[in-house]
């Protein structure tokens, strides 16, 4: 099948106005007649929900926690961008769309990234009339700070919480339908399967946590929103249930799953401290306008910070390299993820890692605590040379703006870096790449619609911070709205979908099968065991540095693991029961298979682009000597890999991206 | 470390219910103390038994899943931290560490170490929301400015990441502070004001069909909440309670 972005023809300022004026809507009456599932209460599932019902549909919604509100969006921490322009620094919807795009670096659909940008101002307006109590000014209007990879100070936050609230604010809204009767919740349910009818996404089998219940739940049109699939890696930021399994279902139904290898590595998160970890933690990317980042100059200055013979804080100014003021200064420490991430491994490589395992660098406040300590004692009149003073007062506004991440870290390290330098390492973080979409954001199966992170759509290589609750919430409170209504809009006679049919039969027998398999099949080790496999060689070979021979050997490690899970996989309990072995054995199998396909794709795409880094492709030489290259001739495309059985077989399909607004120039932070 | 722990072990929510003992070896002082239930669960894995079932999601303190009572204590013995936060540098070797559900009539056992909170969420469908639609034909949203101070008094309120310790915590198992929590966070800003009178009566009704007790200031929740939710939450849901009963 070709692919078809279905973009709207005209100038791109005008695209989204022009398709909403001209799509087929449903009469408020009609759409009482008309059943939507929901998969997923993040931000994306939790809005679309809320709005679909809101507008008079039935909705169903799914998630696998006990409450919706507990979905992975929860736990992001730094902002919300919207191109509000409210400190006069220059911002613009133009502007906001120009550095998505760049921050992408050119591999994202120039239309779904203006449209993005368009909606974004509105997202906060709606969050304010909700109740989301974002940070403010002592003027009562709202503040702002700035995300890594532009130059204007955009991004709304509440503290170190900005996900929580923005998630709550959805999940009040849902909460309003689920009063109200228009939306039906099913919590710790996992959706097993996509249902189709006549080649259309007519609904999905899930299974009740509690009772292990097999349920088929039938709708005129399936809405996934369930969010990346960093898992893959066993240790990521993600939550410990983040997984791929619905996307992985439906992309065995149908869906053409895009760009596999775009991941992003996050610059700041906590250091991996032992084999027992089971997950990462996130230091939020808003550190890095106040925090700056450095290794010691000087082998002898490491090797003494690592015996604990010299303390950071005690290290000269003149003896630090503050790397990424040095390599990129136009940027600084707000240089994007990707080449942040990059240059942080480039020391540790080097041997500059500060930690026990050379794998760590310092994030340090220490400035922005004088700077702001200064500016409180002047405000309050108060002795600027005091310097116990000013170091109090300075404190005391970073824990304003951070107290909750550097309580965390504390907690976490066991080390106070209101007094010594944060010890931060790059970490899987989140999935560029995810289901293909069209404009109405919809897969290639009709009627199966992708939202949030679980889609590929709008960041392209590399994703710039805050950009994530963004999408989430103009996904689905602002464009699926519209997207879903064109279709439905031939439903209107369609009547009830029965579940009393060959299809959902056959794909509940499936499922049935394959978790009967799991509890007979008593092998040797648990499912943690093939995970964390899985991880290391995903870590290692398809990291933050990927080269040919890495991704063949990845590629055939992964098929030999996989056999071997299937083989020796062990699952206690049964099927009837709450058993979290045997849900965590379906997540894996299915982590096994995108793994493989997630090197194929890196394998093929023989450039350096965003969060994708073959050490085949860099610069070799000039201003930029050292730095990722990209190659549009070859590579200006989306790839889209089709279903065929093995992850081997599965076919590649480009669209092609074409740049009309934006100019194709190379990605320079300097 | 090695450790001997007692813990909570009932096969669904008919079963009675009892305490075991396991021992688990070489716990390291830098795990988390679900990861030290990771080993555990590892081990029973290996030897064909049944893992412990707890509830836990993000790892970081914000999801609000995880829900130990440990050693007698919601989210064990360090304070303003969730139970995937402690860490086992809390603990000495050869401790023995007592883990139960989180109790209250209110919230039931669902297996081991799961309770069923659904009643928290139920609250919040009587009335944890602010009516306006999402189709985002709001005003700018500079036009409503709020005080810094009421702004920031509403988001320490609404840092709230329903956990259930207060509850838990409780011996009245009462559920004032996460109900006081959502209401004084709409309290305080303009925006909910509109609806206040029949939010804060609704929500109060559904709290008290769901089964939780009387609040007796005690004050116990506030001591245990791992987000540091202030009393003074649950007074400005009395005063707001006490206005809407005599308007209404
Ligand atoms: C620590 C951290 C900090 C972050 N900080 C920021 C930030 O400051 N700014 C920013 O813009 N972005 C940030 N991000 C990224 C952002 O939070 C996520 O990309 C975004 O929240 C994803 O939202 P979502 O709605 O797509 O999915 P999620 O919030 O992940 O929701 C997925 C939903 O799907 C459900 N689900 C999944 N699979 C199934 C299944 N099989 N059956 C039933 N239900 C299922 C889950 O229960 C859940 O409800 C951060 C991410 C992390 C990890
Ligand atoms: S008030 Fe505190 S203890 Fe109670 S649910 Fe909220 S966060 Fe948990
Ligand atoms: S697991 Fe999320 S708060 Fe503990």
């Amino acid at each position: 099948m070709a692919l078809d972005s279905k973009i709207p023809k005209g100038p791109i300022k005008d695209k989204w106005t022009d398709y909403k004026n001209h799509i087929n809507l449903v009469n408020p009456a009609n759409k009482r007649n008309i059943d939507v599932i929901v998969v997923g209460t993040g931000l994306a599932g939790g809005s679309a929900a809320a709005t679909l019902a809101e507008l008079g549909y039935n909705v169903k919604a799914f998630c696998f926690q006990d409450s919706p509100r507990r979905a992975h969006s929860i736990a992001a921490q730094g902002g919300i961008n919207a191109a509000k322009n409210y400190q006069g620094d220059g911002d613009s919807t133009y502007r906001l769309f120009y550095d998505t795009v760049k921050g992408g670096d050119y591999r994202s659909r120039e239309a779904n990234v203006y449209r993005l940008a368009e909606v974004s101002a509105n997202i906060i307006d709606q969050c304010v009339a909700q109740g989301v109590p974002f940070a403010r000014e002592y003027g009562g209007l709202l503040d702002n700070r700035s995300f890594g990879g532009v130059l204007v100070s955009r991004t709304f936050y509440a503290a170190g919480q900005t996900g929580q609230q923005l998630l709550l604010g959805a999940y009040s809204a849902m909460n309003r339908q689920i009063g109200r009767g228009k939306i039906k919740m099913y919590n710790r349910h996992e959706m097993l399967d996509v249902v189709k009818v006549d080649g259309k996404a007519r609904g999905i089998i899930t299974r009740n946590l509690i009772t292990g219940e097999i349920e088929r739940h039938s709708a005129h049109a399936v809405v996934l929103g369930t969010g990346g699939y960093g898992n893959v890696f066993f240790l990521s930021t993600n939550a410990m249930g983040s997984n791929v399994t619905a996307a992985w279902k439906a992309h065995k139904r149908g869906a053409y799953f895009a760009n596999p290898c775009y991941t992003q590595i996050h610059p700041t998160c906590i250091p991996v401290s032992g084999d027992h970890q089971s997950k990462l933690t996130l230091m939020s990317e808003s550190l890095r306008n106040d925090g700056r980042i450095w290794v010691p100059k000087h082998m002898k200055d490491v090797e003494a910070i690592k015996a604990g013979t010299l303390k950071p804080k005690d290290l000269a100014e003149e003896d630090r390299d503050y790397y990424l003021e040095r390599r990129y200064p136009a940027f600084g420490n707000l240089v994007p993820r990707d080449v942040a991430s990059r240059a942080a491994k480039e020391r540790c490589d080097a041997g500059f890692g500060v930690n026990a395992t050379g794998e760590a660098v310092f994030l340090d406040f220490a400035s922005a605590i004088q700077r702001y300590g200064k500016e409180q004692a002047h405000v309050k009149g108060l002795n600027e040379n005091d310097a116990a003073l000013v170091t109090k007062l300075g404190q005391e506004v970073i824990k304003n703006k951070y107290g909750n991440l550097f309580q965390m870290y504390e907690k976490i390290v066991d080390q106070d870096p209101y007094n010594t330098p944060m010890m931060i390492y790059p970490a899987v973080h989140y999935t560029m790449g995810g289901i293909w979409v069209d404009y109405n954001l919809m897969t290639t199966v009709p009627g199966l619609y992708c939202i949030g992170e679980a889609n590929f759509s709008d960041h392209g290589a590399n994703r710039l911070g805050a950009s994530a609750l963004m999408q989430g919430l103009a996904d689905g409170y602002f464009v699926l709205p519209y997207t879903i209504g064109d279709y439905l809009s031939n439903d209107i006679r369609t009547g009830p979908i029965s579940t009393e049919t060959k299809e959902f039969a056959d794909a509940e027998k499936e499922v049935r099968e394959k978790l009967d398999f799991f509890v007979n099949n008593k092998g040797k080790h648990s499912v943690d065991y093939f995970h964390k496999k899985l991880g290391k060689i995903m870590w290692n070979k398809v990291g933050m540095a990927r080269n040919v021979k890495g991704l063949t050997e990845a590629i055939s490690e992964i098929k030999a693991l996989r056999e071997e899970f299937w083989k020796d996989v062990k699952v206690p309990g049964t099927n009837e029961e709450y058993n979290e072995e045997l849900a965590k054995a379906g997540r894996v199998a299915d982590f096994l298979e995108l793994g493989e396909l997630f090197a194929k794709d890196a394998l093929n795409r023989e450039e350096s682009c965003g969060g994708h880094f073959r050490e085949d492709a860099v610069e070799l030489d000039g201003e930029q000597k050292g730095e990722a290259k990209r190659d549009d001739e070859n590579f200006a495309y989306v790839a889209a890999w089709e279903y065929k059985g093995e992850p081997s077989d599965a076919v590649l399909h480009k669209e092609e991206l074409e740049f009309k607004d934006i100019e194709l120039k190379q990605r320079s932070y300097k | 470390m090695n450790l001997t722990l007692k813990i909570w072990r009932q096969k669904n929510a008919s079963d009675k219910g009892k305490m075991v003992d396991y021992k688990v070896s070489d716990i390291s002082p830098d795990m988390s103390f679900l990861e030290m239930l990771d080993v555990l669960n590892e081990q029973l894995v290996n030897n064909d038994e049944e893992p412990v079932a707890f509830d836990h999601d993000c790892r970081e303190g914000i999801c609000g899943m995880c829900s130990l009572y440990i050693n007698g204590e919601a989210h064990g013995p360090d304070r303003g931290v969730t139970t995937c936060q402690l860490h086992m540098r809390m603990f000495k070797d050869g401790d023995t560490i007592t883990i139960e559900p989180f109790r209250a009539t209110a919230f039931p056992v669902v297996k081991d170490l799961i309770v069923d909170r659904g009643a928290f969420d139920r609250i919040q469908h009587a009335g944890g929301f602010i009516s306006v639609n999402t189709s985002g034909n709001t005003i700018d949203a500079n036009a409503i400015p709020v005080n810094k101070h009421d702004a920031d008094k509403a988001f320490e309120a609404a840092t709230c990441i329903g956990c259930g310790a207060c509850v838990a915590s409780c011996k009245n198992s009462s559920a004032m502070l996460f109900v006081g929590a959502k209401v004084s966070q709409f309290a305080l800003l303009p925006q909910g004001k509109i609806e206040a009178t029949d939010r804060v009566l609704n929500m109060v009704k559904q709290m008290d069909e769901e089964g939780f007790g009387n609040c007796t200031n005690t004050g116990a929740c506030e001591v245990e909440c791992p987000k540091g939710i202030s009393l003074e939450n649950i007074a400005r849901m009395n005063s707001e309670y006490l206005k809407a009963s005599l308007k209404g």
